[in-house]
């Protein structure tokens, strides 16, 4: 390049060319970044194993309860005695959300002080509301601890009551969350599907 | 002191001229090892950082083989950790030393950290090193944690399950960000899968990066001393700093002895203790994944102990999160925190003695917080030592300000 290209250079150009090698160089990145971005999200097949799972309830006892996997996800199905029922109702003071007002711990149809569609038969994941852990359950009640039977967690002594509902004073920051079901007769619930109403 | 002149430091002809004409072999040795110079009065605590260069040599052999026997697969992971145990022939002893290599990992990096801390060696001009040494913790945090997960055993499980759904507490974008780390619903197969390609592609390949990058930006300003003193900045006629020796071969021969003693001590936990009591292998780990029963007990690995103790501390997940994260980058901080005019402990006063120790107890007792049930007592006291945690880094400003300092001498010493 001689001393009389130099001057000839027009560096505006070179700059507004810079620049657009650069631009159309990112956006290129960003849009391959997409595919493999994606490919992180649970995959067809992954989505496919969430199907319903059928949960037969027609042999459980008053008190008794079952634990399924529904998407890999532990659920309690739990057939709650009349005693355990009537407790609901005590103790709503020590409740983070007694009335379950927030919204996406459970389905409208299981927004009720029993948090169940049935009475009788609470559904909720059990899966601790803090950090996933799942909690034990601790269903004898000790008047003089102030415990009316429930859901303890082990890892970071989180406190749920027999619907679920968590303590105050606890890490877990909401209610036990209740998964979508509903009741295909009696003696046999679907969960992970339902009509969107009770 | 008379110096010998290594055999690479003498000109070449032949075979050595041939390479160095087309790689620049001779004079890289010569800037990172024979005419490195580093003070001439390092002590014990200088012995961390080949020892760290040490244990991920042994990390990285024993992983490649255990590799070759590991199925990375929720139905056969847990088995074939037992096969490699069992059946392959001296199978139990790498998988015991790759085991045992992460707890020392962290044991040496530690160490080697707060080498730092007692000599300023993250002050002016050595930020940069401290930060991306920092990267590197973070990064073999990572690694362990990804690590973990891979026997499926029971801790495996729950464990992740825990710190996977810490990520969850950040509001808006947690629950997604957890379902993009696992890849499923739930922690699964595909999230097994996944923490593989993790453990062993890419956070292997950063921290080799990182830690080239680490060790670059070293030998560029050159190495701190228990004295502080910036031995370039007096220098003989030969342009050697007066207080320096190489690299190779004085600190290498020292280094040697290091790494025969930690080599015992590796060998006789291996041999005669591989899990610790507990501490290096949980447990609950030696029972396959059950997704419908959480350990009664939990715990992450003893080096996470610490800042879990805090995140423990807090009774809200938010809040657990935010302070738990803060505890673990804190550190980062430390060149700017530390206001202080002299970068030796040596030379500084009782204040920021007292704060160090206080911060070591701090830590050794989170720690040991960190791996006790959640009750009350534990609670209390966890909530204590993450209040002088905290203190700690966040009034260094002030009370290395205030501290007096004594002056620092213009040659390196041998006592102190």
């Amino acid at each position: 390049m001689s001393e009389d290209d130099v001057d000839r250079i027009d560096r505006n150009r070179r700059h507004f060319l810079t620049v657009a090698t650069a631009v159309t160089g990112a956006v290129g990145a960003g849009m391959v970044a997409v595919p493999f971005l994606s490919s992180l999200k649970p995959s067809a097949r992954a989505q496919a194993l969430g199907a319903p799972v059928e949960v037969p309830i027609g042999s459980m006892q008053p008190g008794e309860m079952v634990r399924v996997l529904w998407r890999g996800k532990l659920v309690f199905v739990l057939r709650r005695t009349e005693e355990m029922l009537e407790r609901l109702g005590e103790n709503l003071g020590q409740l983070r959300d007694p009335d379950s007002e927030v919204v996406e711990q459970q389905p409208p149809y299981s927004t009720n002080e029993y948090r169940s569609v049935k009475p009788e038969y609470l559904v909720v994941e059990g899966s601790c509301t803090h950090l996933g852990c799942a909690p034990l359950e601790d269903f004898e009640v000790r008047p003089n601890e102030n415990w009316g039977g429930g859901f303890f967690c082990p890892c970071h002594g989180s406190k749920f009551d027999l619907a679920g509902r968590v303590f105050k004073g606890v890490p877990a920051p909401t209610n036990l969350r209740v998964p979508p079901h509903r009741f295909v007769r009696d003696d046999l619930i679907l969960l992970g599907q339902d009509t969107g109403a009770a | 002191m008379a110096r010998i002149e290594a055999e690479v430091g003498k000109p070449q002809g032949g075979f050595m001229k041939w390479i160095d004409d087309r790689f620049p072999f001779t004079s890289t040795m010569k800037y990172h090892a024979t005419e490195y110079y580093a003070s001439k009065n390092f002590n014990f605590w200088y012995v961390f950082g080949v020892l760290a260069m040490v244990v991920l040599v042994i990390q990285l052999v024993t992983g490649v083989f255990l590799t070759m026997n590991y199925k990375p697969a929720a139905a056969e992971a847990f088995a074939s950790v037992e096969y490699i145990m069992r059946d392959v022939e001296w199978g139990w002893l790498i998988r015991y030393m790759h085991s045992t290599g992460a707890s020392f990992f962290f044991i040496v990096v530690y160490l080697h950290m707060f080498r730092a801390m007692l000599y300023g060696s993250y002050k002016k001009p050595r930020e940069l090193i401290w930060i991306i040494g920092m990267l590197i913790f973070f990064v073999l945090m990572a690694e362990g944690f990804a690590g973990y997960l891979l026997p499926w055993g029971q801790m495996s499980y729950w464990g992740a399950q825990v710190i996977i759904s810490l990520f969850g507490a950040i509001p808006g974008i947690g629950e997604g960000l957890v379902e993009i780390i696992r890849g499923d619903y739930s922690i699964s197969d595909i999230t097994l899968n996944r923490f593989f390609a993790l453990h062993v592609i890419v956070l292997p390949l950063s921290l080799i990066g990182l830690i080239f990058v680490h060790i670059v930006a070293l030998h560029e300003v050159g190495s701190n001393n228990p004295d502080g003193i910036e031995i370039k900045q007096n220098k003989g006629a030969d342009g050697v700093p007066v207080d320096g020796v190489a690299f190779h071969p004085y600190h290498t021969s020292k280094d040697l002895v290091a790494i025969i003693v930690f080599l015992m001590l590796f060998s006789a936990v291996v041999f005669f203790a591989p899990d610790m009591g507990g501490y290096f292998l949980e447990h609950a780990n030696f029972e396959p994944a059950n997704l419908t029963a959480t350990p009664e007990h939990i715990a992450p690995v003893w080096y996470f102990t610490p800042f879990y103790a805090i995140l423990r501390a807090v009774p809200d997940k938010l809040w657990g999160f935010i302070l738990f994260g803060t505890a673990v980058l804190l550190p980062v901080f430390l060149p700017w925190l530390d206001r202080a005019r002299v970068k030796s402990i040596r030379y500084r006063g009782w204040i920021y003695r007292s704060a160090l120790s206080i911060f070591v107890v701090t830590f050794l007792s989170l720690g040991w917080l960190g791996t006790q049930p959640a009750e009350p007592i534990y609670v209390l006291a966890a909530r204590i030592f993450s209040v002088l945690y905290f203190a700690f880094f966040l009034l260094m400003p002030y009370y290395t300000t205030v501290d007096k300092t004594k002056p620092v001498p213009e040659r390196v010493v041998y006592h102190g």
